[in-house]
């Protein structure tokens, strides 16, 4: 029962690693068919933003909320992945939309860009230049609809991106003065602290699970129900499902493409930034960190089949307790006289790398009789 | 005052001080008779870059401290250090095609470099089919004695076998079973292999064994083995990678498995700079084995890491790594001095034997191309830095390992044209 228990835990644990970090990839490759390469470079800005809210909760006005700090920011990482996802649409993979092949060259050129950029860029910068881009882009949208409609509105918009330019100048240099830590560009990886609250472990049922695991448990959960819930409950959500399945017969009945382009990019951009919060829980943050996630992110959405938010949990609770069990060789303790080739098989592929190539040997075997996934979309855009 | 020494000098050397200033080599300028030009190859970019550039900011401050002390004295001249930096980028064959720029077009006399294992491998065949030279500064896994390179890091024998062998027999886990995690690739499976040969020589048990992939940082399953082998604790001996082991160690304290629970980890791949990456609060109680530890209670240790702190700011530290690369420069300069010129192979002869005191005590270049070293056990405090445990005497290096089955029995000797790379003890 222990065994059991332990084992579902650490399988679900992996599982949900790879189901936050795919879910936003999810919604951009699976709904609007867009390959996005710089997902995990999404996810990188999120957990750079969990690095730098870390910090300025640290600051003698936040400190007595420090501990709160991991709440906000996965909200502030959504944020930030979501307007960078949404400024990124608006400026190339709207142009490059039905040519996936350039798409992918362009979101991989994305990816090595925002690498570089916070290799060689201070934090403190970048954080007034992201703190610009959301005033920028969501300022002009605050005006009343009178301003709105007047032939002089884009004087309100220049003016309004001015604003936001003084804004972020005034506040990275007012972040650059009051930690040091990120006032100067550097390559080398930092380090996001969980608060003590979230350290150690609690016991459930006579067996010890590690908080942090729990938290992103939790994270990944109220993501995938947040999304589900919008995507059929709310108006938007019917409309990005409308576009999903048939894009210009929704155009002609009124609905914005445009609008439910931006918008569901920007929400698959922003989970890749909470995302980002959850493996900066685990790991070290560097430029690299989500370079590392964004094969498995693929490797779900494929397996789940494409368009599908259920088969997208499921292939990822799927590989998650697959990679447990043959990864920590748990099938020997389970059946622990079994015969000795079988034994000795079980052994070889015990370890983290050849579980790894078992996996991925599984999943292209299982891809052969069902290329479509576990759950292939129907209808119209099946067609397309 | 400060215009009459500007004209002194400008008549005494006007062309030398244009060159001069463009490696910011000190005020001395004026007193050298020639100039030579070193190489040093280290990644200045991609992932390697954070490591390396740590070396590169060491060779530039002995090439300086050299020069301000009057710079290489061949032959009744003094001839001052100038230095070309190449970039490796973190990839094998640019530092291969790097190390034939420096020798074939700028006619350096020895290259300063490297850091991965596979980065000497792909320059390995450059030096040996050019009779140039190499210097290497990384502790690595040995099994290798190029008569065109010179390795001033540790062998196993000079790290991981006395560390072992405290683990075993003298720490709070002493008889203890072992579990060893580290990346996948050539020194964490060389190393364990050295290491399981010789827990078996102690008595010992070797429980598991486990290999993450470079770039993946999930433990989890990991942690599971860990806890089924080790149940009430033991020894673990950690050679992780860099970035992976900050997932590592977050993940194991997480899981309980802490020092306080009875489980020690023996580190290979961690230093200073390490452990203020990954936070001394993850690591404080396990320990680490190097030659040279920061907080080694020595004048000329303490003066190492001041002088590094005063050259490249008060936030920065020296780590073992660092040493061995400040220790080469400053050996070539020796072995020069000795041959009275910089000819290879009149240097790689003058080299052997040659004795320096280093930040971690005397070292000697011996025979087989590698230096004879001191140990150190150190644990790992709150305040980010190893409290010594252990000291050994000096260890001298073996090449080949005598404790891993497809090298033990032989020996390397350069001096002995009958010996060479590999021979039969």
């Amino acid at each position: 029962m222990e065994l059991l228990l332990d084992s579902l835990f650490n399988g679900v644990a992996i599982g949900s690693v790879l189901l936050v970090a795919a879910l936003g990839l999810a919604i951009v490759f699976g709904l609007m068919g867009v390959i996005n390469l710089a997902h995990g470079e999404l996810m990188m800005l999120g957990a750079y933003t969990t690095y730098v809210t870390q910090l300025i909760f640290k600051l003698p006005i936040l400190k007595p909320f420090y501990n709160s700090y991991i709440i906000v920011s996965i909200f502030l990482a959504f944020i930030v992945s979501g307007v960078v996802g949404i400024l990124l649409e608006k400026t190339i993979i709207r142009k490059l939309y039905g040519s996936p092949l350039e798409t992918l060259l362009a979101t991989w050129g994305v990816s090595l860009i925002l690498q570089q950029f916070v290799r060689s860029v201070p934090l403190a910068y970048g954080t007034g230049l992201v703190i610009s881009l959301i005033i920028g882009l969501f300022l002009p949208t605050t005006f009343p609809s009178k301003i709105k409609e007047s032939i002089n509105f884009k004087y309100f918009k220049f003016s309004s991106w001015i604003f936001a330019a003084l804004t972020g100048v005034i506040t990275s240099s007012v972040i650059s003065s009051s930690i040091s830590k990120i006032s100067r560009a550097s390559a080398r990886n930092v380090d996001v602290t969980a608060p003590l609250w979230m350290r150690g472990q609690v016991e459930i049922i006579g067996t010890a699970f590690p908080k942090t695991r729990l938290m992103i448990i939790v994270i990944t959960l109220i993501s995938v129900i947040a999304i589900t819930l919008f995507l059929n409950q709310s108006a938007w959500g019917m409309r990005i499902r409308a576009v999903t399945q048939n894009r210009q017969m929704s155009d002609c009945l009124g609905i914005s493409t445009e609008k439910v382009d931006i918008i569901t990019f920007g929400i698959g951009s922003g989970l890749a930034g909470v995302a980002g919060v959850a493996v900066s829980l685990l790991g070290s943050v560097g430029p690299n960190v989500g370079g590392n996630y964004i094969v498995g992110c693929f490797m779900v959405v494929v397996l789940g089949g494409v368009g599908n938010l259920l088969g997208t949990v499921l292939a990822s609770f799927g590989i998650g307790i697959m990679t447990d069990l043959i990864g920590a060789g748990r099938l020997l303790s389970i059946w622990p006289d079994m015969p000795l080739p079988l034994s000795n098989t079980i052994n070889f592929f015990a370890t983290t790398s050849m579980a790894r190539v078992m996996i991925f040997a599984l999943i292209v075997i299982f891809l052969q009789f069902k290329p479509t996934g576990l759950f292939p979309q129907k209808g119209r855009m099946v067609e397309n | 005052m400060r215009i009459s020494r500007r004209i002194l000098a400008g008549l005494a050397t006007a062309s030398l001080a244009v060159t001069a200033t463009s490696c910011g080599g000190g005020g001395t300028s004026g007193s050298f008779d020639d100039t030579v030009t070193v190489g040093i190859l280290h990644s200045l970019s991609g992932t390697m870059a954070i490591s390396e550039s740590t070396l590169v900011d060491t060779e530039k401050m002995a090439i300086e401290e050299i020069n301000a002390a009057g710079g290489v004295k061949v032959g009744g001249k003094s001839y001052k250090i100038e230095y070309i930096v190449e970039d490796g980028a973190s990839d094998w064959p640019t530092f291969a095609e790097k190390s034939k720029k420096l020798i074939d077009q700028d006619g350096v006399p020895v290259v300063f470099g490297g850091w991965t294992s596979a980065s000497r491998k792909a320059m390995l065949p450059v030096y040996e089919s050019k009779d140039a030279f190499l210097y290497y500064p990384i502790q690595y896994e040995a099994q290798e004695c190029s008569n065109n390179i010179f390795y001033t890091g540790a062998t196993p024998n000079q790290q991981s076998e006395p560390a072992t062998d405290f683990m075993y027999k003298r720490s709070p886990a002493a008889g203890g079973d072992f579990f060893l995690v580290g990346s996948d690739y050539v020194f964490p499976r060389t190393s364990n292999t050295i290491t399981k040969a010789q827990v078996k020589q102690l008595g010992g048990t070797v429980v598991g064994e486990d290999y993450l992939p470079l770039g993946n940082t999930e433990v989890a399953p990991i942690i599971s083995k860990i806890k089924k082998a080790l149940p009430e604790g033991g020894i673990i001996i950690n050679t992780l990678n860099g970035d992976q082991n900050v997932a590592f160690f977050k993940q194991i304290q997480d899981a309980g498995i802490t020092p306080s629970s009875g489980y020690y980890v023996m580190n290979y791949s961690i230093a200073e700079e390490e452990i203020s990456t990954i936070g001394p609060e993850f690591l404080e109680g396990h320990y680490g084995a190097w030659n040279y530890m920061m907080s080694i209670d020595t004048p000329a240790s303490k003066k190492f890491a001041e002088n590094f702190k005063k050259r490249w700011g008060a936030d920065r530290v020296v780590a073992d790594p660092q040493e061995s690369a400040y220790n080469m420069v400053y050996l070539w300069k020796q072995a020069v001095e000795d041959a009275g010129t910089f000819d290879d192979n009149a240097v790689r002869e003058a080299l052997v034997g040659q004795k320096f005191d280093a930040p971690q005590g005397p070292v000697e270049v011996m025979p087989n191309h590698h230096l004879s070293q001191t140990v150190r056990i150190g644990q790992i405090n709150a305040e980010g830095g190893f409290t010594i445990l252990e000291e050994t005497g000096v260890v001298l290096p073996q090449a080949w390992n005598q404790k891993h089955p497809s090298s033990k029995g032989f020996a390397c000797d350069w001096t002995d044209p009958s010996k060479g790379e590999k021979y039969k003890l």
